[in-house]
């Protein structure tokens, strides 16, 4: 799956589609391919602030668990309650329905363009 | 990274790959869960072909074996399989295995990929102990295809003459599968009913195809690992290693000790008078997060005293709930006790079950 050029991406792989002062955040086909079937997501409480790159969430598949990074600094104003009870929709549809949280954030930083992150999976 | 022969097959259909026991092998086609399912309401091809196949044959075989292991190849009727352990010295476990017979002095040991090394030169050590020379390692020359699932015997009857309602549990025949002269054991390693299919990896692909053709799901190691735990299977590497012994492993009933020596005996007739200080135990838990392998046990979720470990789990794809084995102090080990296990800083209950977690209606 290509990774969609309207938003920004992490070293983490999440990908952050900005609108006005809020972010929406979910993980990239190739760290859902590579978790394999997610079966629990753990996330941040809507309130909660967000660290860039630290540690806000989790997400778990059968054979493993991938931590998800906040990609920026601010506060968890959604969460995705579809991926809550269906986790399985982060791997059908990643860029999608499979998104996971909003957050409202305070600052932008430097992201990856979506033919950065492809270079850096060996996509591109 | 070694390869089965199968490698640009499985490629072909679109696996991704992982590291197991050092080979490059197919961890899923397309998904863990999909696959887990195939096996436990269809059936699921998988290829084992890194596993090693050790031949012990000639006069002298039976002796030599029972020497070697802890379990009695001799005791073996002729076509039968055995689960057996290879021990060292001390009674610490250096690899599990079937041995099957296929006739008096002719034995085939399949052990682990990433034991086979260890395996081979604990054999052939032993053999010269005793002036054995028939232990031959011919795992690059086999490939391995494990059919397993509900509809596995009609899968393989559909492209075997062999007549396969002839073929117990645990037993062993020779065939021609897909045109291909074969080995083919009612063994597995997933909790269903199935066959292990050993021949020449010339004709790998050729058997793996005529498989898939016939209806087999191809499914990767991920799948096998969620269906032998669920199963209560060790696997090497996780419940089992060289500083367990089989009675802490709930193996002391495949150590025969009632015989004369063999490698392990007096260790293991020691281990065997006394309690082990910790016991395998089956964990379930509530809700979805897995505990997994390493996570630490504790006697409640206020305790800091480490009473144990978690030596594989996941969420049960079968059974929606969390499954795990792990080891555990003897004295906290009671069936229907409840432990808590640290999930990365979350305390969650679990409680001691009897293993299998799941077994198949017959």
């Amino acid at each position: 799956m290509s990774n969609p050029t309207n938003r920004s991406y992490t070293a983490e792989h999440e990908w952050v589609l900005v609108e006005g002062d809020v972010a929406t955040i979910g993980i990239t086909a190739y760290a859902a391919e590579k978790l394999g079937d997610v079966v629990f997501v753990d996330l941040p409480k809507v309130g909660t602030s967000t660290t860039y790159m630290k540690i806000c969430g989790e997400i778990e598949s059968t054979k493993s668990v991938g931590e998800l990074y906040a990609p920026l600094d601010g506060e968890v104003v959604e969460i995705n309650d579809v991926v809550v009870s269906a986790p399985e929709t982060v791997n059908t549809d990643p860029f999608g329905a499979g998104w996971l949280i909003k957050v409202k954030f305070t600052a932008l930083p430097e992201l990856m363009t979506a033919e950065e992150y492809a270079a850096l999976t060996g996509e591109g | 990274m070694p390869q089965t022969p199968l490698h640009a097959e499985h490629a072909r259909l679109g696996a991704s790959f992982t590291d197991f026991g050092g080979w490059d092998m197919p961890v899923r086609y397309s998904s863990d869960l999909a696959e887990h399912e195939a096996v436990r309401t269809n059936a699921g091809v998988f290829d084992i072909s890194h596993m090693a196949e050790i031949f012990v044959q000639g006069q002298g075989s039976a002796v030599f074996l029972d020497y070697s292991l802890v379990g009695q190849a001799s005791l073996i009727e002729n076509g039968k399989a055995k689960y057996s352990l290879i021990c060292n010295a001390d009674g610490g476990i250096i690899d599990d295995l079937i041995v099957y017979r296929l006739a008096d002095e002719s034995f085939l040991v399949i052990a682990n990929a990433g034991n086979r090394d260890a395996v081979v030169a604990a054999l052939k050590s032993r053999a010269i102990e005793l002036g054995f020379f028939g232990v031959e390692d011919k795992s690059d020359d086999y490939a391995l295809l494990a059919i397993q699932g509900p509809n596995a015997t009609k899968i393989l009857q559909g492209i075997t003459d062999t007549d396969l309602t002839k073929l117990p549990y645990y037993s062993i025949g020779t065939g021609i599968v897909s045109g291909v002269e074969a080995y083919l054991c009612r063994t597995g390693y997933t909790g269903e009913d199935g066959f292990e299919v050993l021949f020449s990896a010339r004709d790998a692909i050729k058997v793996f195809n005529a498989l898939i053709e016939a209806g087999a799901i191809p499914c990767g190691l991920a799948s096998r690992d969620t269906l032998r735990l669920e199963a209560g299977m060790p696997l090497y590497g996780h419940e089992l290693n060289l500083e367990v012994n089989p009675y802490e492993a709930g193996f002391g009933k495949v150590v025969r000790l009632d015989r004369d020596d063999f490698i392990g005996r007096s260790a293991l007739l020691d281990l065997s008078a006394r309690t082990p200080t910790r016991k395998l135990v089956g964990l379930v838990g509530e809700g979805k997060r897995a505990a997994r392998a390493d996570y630490l046990l504790f006697a409640d979720s206020e305790s800091t005293v480490q009473i144990g470990i978690i030596t594989s789990g996941a969420l049960s794809p079968t059974l929606g709930y969390p499954v795990a084995m792990g080891y555990l102090e003897t004295e906290l080990s009671d069936i229907g006790n409840t432990v808590s296990v640290d999930i990365r800083g979350t305390r969650l209950l679990m409680t001691i079950v009897k293993l299998p977690f799941y077994k198949r209606s017959k």
